[in-house]
This record gives structure tokens, C-alpha cells and sequence, in this order.
């Protein structure tokens, strides 16, 4: 694998030693036919992530299951880069994701990988249009665990479970952390649908974190007329709750011990 | 009672030194002897009398009879299946009348109808033999099907083809450390594919469990610790096979795999005078991202438990804030030489 100048740059991301090492030699072996760049190596999705953040790469061969974050969602984040690489799925077994990845023509290899699969999967890999987005996340079963937001070109993590509230702006979602707001370029709607267990929408435009609410504020505004707050753990800020969602309030107090 | 083999007619007898059989023999017994009361007595106040003079008569014969019948046992299951049902009948005409007649002297009451009780007495053995053919009968077929279950879930794929994507990673450059995982997995393939209906010693299941984690360690490196606490395990105790290997399985999938850390999978066998203890943890993450799979493993252990041991064997699941425990309780039968 030597340094080629358009030599194909190549990731492999697996929790396992022996399947990258696997994945290694072949390929070696592959490169016998095309210049290829082997450009790092991750045991998890986070890794991944932290290793795309300032090394670009071609391809990007990623396993679904792996610890710290999944394949799934690693691909979610990484096609949120400007310049997203082309991903191959690898897995050892894992049917429900291979018929939907059938279903949406996704790239996969099943392990043991065959070096002429490989061979066949890495030379499409510049041509074909990339994987698209919407399609991930239809496969994806379970809601991320993260939200991403590029910064100085890395890809920084939310832990959707540090998140208070979600609210949405123009073009934008305000992401609001006990420490500081941070903003996406997502959809309000299809972040409840994706959070739908663990966000609550409470206006039109915010959703906040159901284990985050400490409590509900009356708050008397002039001319007599009178509103629902929504109180949140480690924040300051009382978010207003619109006529349309008081049902909320009254579950609330239904759900405390 | 090692081997549960369908056309032999011990299997059709049941083990009458099992806790659980000794126990069905008494519960319907005296269920039947309840019956009894109720159709001699006219109203609800004279049922209880007629049930004491009844049980009386009855509950030492019942009781006797278990005693015998455990100490028989060996002896009865070397007999064909009828002369082993007659032995049985007339052993209890023997313990009936010699009830009736103490019974009589004790009590100084004279038995008023001994032709009538005698006549119980077989009719109630012969319904409970009866009793214990049939349920053989419905139990063996699960047995075989406890095999196949064994074979379909004991294995995941995903440990089948991660395991083999590992060896092959080794056999470029470690060709040595590829054989031994090969045989590692030829045996524990063998032992899959076997017929597991027959007990088999501790020791085996042991020394299973050991390359299957050979196996496991060769593609999770350090994340996977163990720690065995099995020097005091009585080697030759007998066990259903293939008990202790899914729930490892299980121990690594849910334990170990989820973490990027390194975690413990613990494995401590002891026995305590006539009983087996085996207890496994593993570390367990309530927000781990995997789940399902695990219930059936275990509804299928505690399956295959019940029609070896009956109710001397148990199998508990505990769940800690960190941990997970799995307690198995088997009665230590001892291999014959």
C-alpha cells in the first residue's frame, strides 16, 4: 500500500483486532490492482469519528455492531461532513439491516469478506452516487445516541441524553445542554419523530427532554391572562407552553412518584 | 436416569428417588382421598372427619410405598417395563394389607372392608403408573426437540462468522494460533451437533465452556476477562450439556461486547453436600443498545433442567445495578464408573 497520489484512501472501522487485521491483509492484496492508501484504523464509532475529524478519506469500511456507538449511527454523523466518504458496510450477521440495505441498494460485505467482493466494492466505490441520508436513517432502526455539529472542521458529539431542549430557528435547530446551545441543521419534526420517547413537544417550535423537567410554573402575564412553564434541571431559562400542549402538564404531575 | 432413551422401558417408569415424583405421588394421593371424603359424606360438617379416617388409613400406605419405591428404584428400572408394573402392584397389596392389619391393632378398630380397600389400592396404583407413563410419553418429544432448539439457538451465527472471520486473520500470520482455534471450534461444533439427550459429566461441559471462551478472547483480546473458580466443582457431577456454554454466550454478547472497556465474565461451580452450584456474572449496562435472544436461552435451559432433575433443579436470573447473575442448582448425581 504505497503513497500514491491518487491512490484510494481507505478506513477501517470494527471493534474486533483479527477482522481489521483480516481486513488489512486483503487490503494489501487488493492494492495489487489499484492504489490503495490504508489511512487509519477505529474500534468504535466515536474513534471513527475522532479519526475522520482531520484524516479525509475515500471509504470508509465500517462495521455495524461495535461498542461506543454503532455503524449505523456512525454513518449518520459521517454524512453530515462536507465532504462525506463513500461507506461499505461489513458485518457478520445481521438480517434486518441486510434486508433493508438490499431493499435500498446500500453497500455491504458480509464476513468473511471475499477478496473479490472487496475488490468489486472498492472500485465502485468513487463512481457511485453516495449514500443518502434520508435512506440511513429510514434503515437505521434505533434513534441515534448523539447529534453532531461540525466545529473547526471536527465532528463534535451531543449525547442526546445531555439535551434539554430542542428548539427551532430558521433554518436551524437550537440544541440547548445544561452547558451551552449548539446548532444542527436538522429537521424539528423529524427529531421528534426520531426522539419520540424521550423529547416532548411543548410549543410549536420546542421540544425539551421529558427526564429534564422538574417541574411546571404558572406565570401571570398582563392583563390578567396567565401561562404554563416548563421548568428544566440546570437551566435558568422557563420555556412557555403553548395552549395546544397543557395536556402535557397535567401528565406530568400524573407520572411523578 | 442418566440416559433418557425412548423405546427402553425404564424411561416409561419414573425415578422414583426424584424429589419432584415423590412429591406428585403424595399431592395426588391426597387429592384423591379428598375425593373420597366428599362423595361419603352427606354435608360439609362430617367432611372433615371422613377425610381424617380416610387419610389415616391411606397417608402411611402412600407414604410407606415412596420409601420403598426410592429404595427399589435402581433394581425397578432394570426390570422390563410389565414385570416392573406388576412388582409395583403387588408391593403395594403387600404395604396395603400390612397397613390394614397394624392399622387394625394399633387403632384397636376393626377393618370393616378389606376387599373394597385392597381394591383402591391397585386402582390407584395403576392410575399413577399410568400417570407417569403418559407424562414420559409427553415429555420425551420435547426432549428431542430441546436438541433441536439446542441446535438452532444455542449458537449464534454472529458468534459462528465472527469466529470464523477471526481465524482467518490468524492463518497468515499466526498459522499455529489458527489450528488450535480451528479445534477449538471443530469440538465445539461436535459437541453441538451430538445427541445431547444424555447426561454428561461436569468436567466436559467445563472444558466446552473453556474453548468456546478461547475462541471468544481471540476476537475480543483483553476486553474479555474470566475469572474460574472451579477447583473445588466435583468434576464428575451430571449434567444436561450444553447449560452452562449458551449462558457464557450470553455472558459475552450482553456483557462484554457492548463496552469498549474491558469486563469480567466470572464462572464459580462448588458443591454444597448433595447439591451442584454454578453461578455466572457478567457485568451488565442497563443502557446497553442490545437485547431480546436472552429469555429463550433461558426458558430452554430451564426446560431442558426440569426434564432431567424435575423440581431438584433451578435456575435463577438475577439482575444487579451492575451485574448479572445467573444461579443454577442441580442435584449431584455422580457418574457410574
Amino acid at each position: 500500500m504505497t503513497k500514491h497520489p491518487h491512490a484510494l484512501k481507505v478506513v477501517i472501522a470494527d471493534d474486533e483486532a483479527p477482522a481489521r487485521s483480516r481486513v488489512r491483509d486483503l487490503l494489501e492484496d487488493c492494492a495489487s490492482s489499484f492504489p490503495i492508501e490504508l489511512v487509519g484504523e477505529a474500534g468504535s464509532g466515536r474513534e471513527l469519528l475522532a479519526l475522520l475529524g482531520n484524516t479525509p478519506a475515500d471509504v470508509v469500511l465500517l462495521d455495524i455492531r461495535m461498542p461506543e456507538m454503532d455503524g449505523l449511527e456512525a454513518a449518520q454523523h459521517l454524512l453530515r461532513l462536507p465532504e462525506p466518504p463513500s461507506i461499505i458496510f461489513t458485518t457478520a450477521y445481521d438480517d434486518h439491516a441486510l434486508k433493508a440495505f438490499e431493499l435500498h441498494a446500500v453497500d455491504y460485505l458480509v464476513k468473511p469478506i471475499r477478496l473479490r467482493r472487496l475488490h468489486d466494492a472498492l472500485t465502485r466505490a468513487r463512481s457511485i452516487t453516495p449514500l443518502r441520508l434520508d435512506i440511513l436513517q429510514r434503515v437505521a432502526p434505533e434513534p441515534r445516541t448523539h447529534l453532531s455539529v461540525q466545529e473547526r472542521g471536527k465532528i463534535m458529539l451531543i449525547a442526546v441524553t445531555d439535551i434539554r431542549y430542542l428548539r427551532a430557528e430558521l433554518k436551524y435547530v437550537t440544541v440547548r445542554t445544561a452547558a451551552r446551545e449548539h446548532l444542527v441543521e436538522e429537521s424539528l419534526s423529524r427529531l421528534e419523530q426520531e426522539f419520540s420517547e424521550q423529547f416532548v413537544r411543548i410549543h410549536r417550535s420546542c421540544l425539551v427532554a421529558k427526564a429534564h423537567i422538574i417541574g411546571f410554573e404558572r406565570d401571570v402575564l398582563e392583563a390578567g391572562e396567565s401561562r404554563w412553564t416548563v421548568m428544566l434541571n440546570g437551566l435558568d431559562e422557563k420555556l412557555p407552553v403553548s395552549r395546544r400542549q397543557q395536556h402535557i402538564v397535567k401528565e406530568f404531575g400524573r407520572n411523578l412518584p | 436416569m442418566a440416559s433418557i432413551n425412548q423405546n427402553s422401558a425404564a424411561t416409561l417408569l419414573p425415578n422414583f428417588r426424584n424429589l419432584g415424583v415423590m412429591l406428585r405421588v403424595l399431592v395426588i394421593v391426597t387429592a384423591l382421598t379428598v375425593c373420597a371424603a366428599v362423595l361419603k359424606s352427606s354435608n360439609w360438617s362430617t367432611l372433615l372427619q371422613q377425610w381424617v379416617g380416610i387419610a389415616a388409613v391411606v397417608q402411611p400406605i402412600a407414604i410407606f410405598s415412596v420409601v420403598l419405591l426410592s429404595l427399589a428404584n435402581p433394581w425397578l428400572h432394570k426390570l422390563e417395563y410389565r414385570s416392573a408394573v406388576v412388582t409395583i402392584v403387588l408391593a403395594e397389596l403387600v404395604i396395603t394389607l400390612l397397613v390394614l392389619r397394624f392399622g387394625a391393632l394399633i387403632l384397636e378398630a376393626a377393618v370393616e372392608n378389606t376387599a373394597r380397600d385392597v381394591f383402591f389400592a391397585v386402582a390407584i396404583t395403576l392410575t399413577l403408573i399410568g400417570y407417569f407413563n403418559l407424562r414420559n410419553r409427553a415429555l420425551s418429544p420435547a426432549l428431542s426437540e430441546a436438541r433441536l432448539q439446542a441446535l438452532q439457538a444455542r449458537i449464534r451465527p454472529h458468534f459462528l462468522f465472527n469466529s470464523i472471520n477471526a481465524v482467518l486473520s490468524l492463518i497468515r500470520a499466526e498459522p499455529r494460533r489458527a489450528e488450535t482455534a480451528l479445534e477449538d471450534m471443530a469440538d465445539l461444533f461436535r459437541v453441538l451437533m451430538a445427541d445431547n439427550r444424555d447426561l454428561a459429566p461436569l468436567e466436559n461441559e467445563v472444558e466446552l465452556c473453556r474453548q468456546y471462551l478461547a475462541l471468544e478472547q481471540l476476537r475480543l483480546g483483553a476486553r474479555l476477562q474470566i475469572d474460574w473458580h472451579v477447583d473445588k466443582m466435583p468434576k464428575d457431577a451430571l449434567m444436561p450439556p450444553l447449560v452452562l456454554q449458551p449462558l457464557l454466550e450470553n455472558a459475552v454478547y450482553h456483557g462484554i461486547e457492548p463496552s469498549i472497556e474491558p469486563g469480567v465474565v466470572s464462572v464459580n461451580i462448588y458443591h454444597v453436600r448433595d447439591q451442584v452450584h454454578m453461578v455466572l456474572r457478567n457485568p451488565y449496562r442497563k443502557d446497553g443498545n442490545h437485547h431480546a435472544g436472552n429469555k429463550m436461552a433461558l426458558g430452554n435451559i430451564r426446560e431442558r433442567l426440569a426434564l432431567h432433575f424435575d423440581a431438584e433443579a433451578s435456575l435463577q436470573a438475577r439482575v444487579g445495578d451492575s451485574e448479572y447473575e445467573v444461579h443454577i442448582t442441580i442435584p449431584y448425581v455422580k457418574a457410574e464408573e
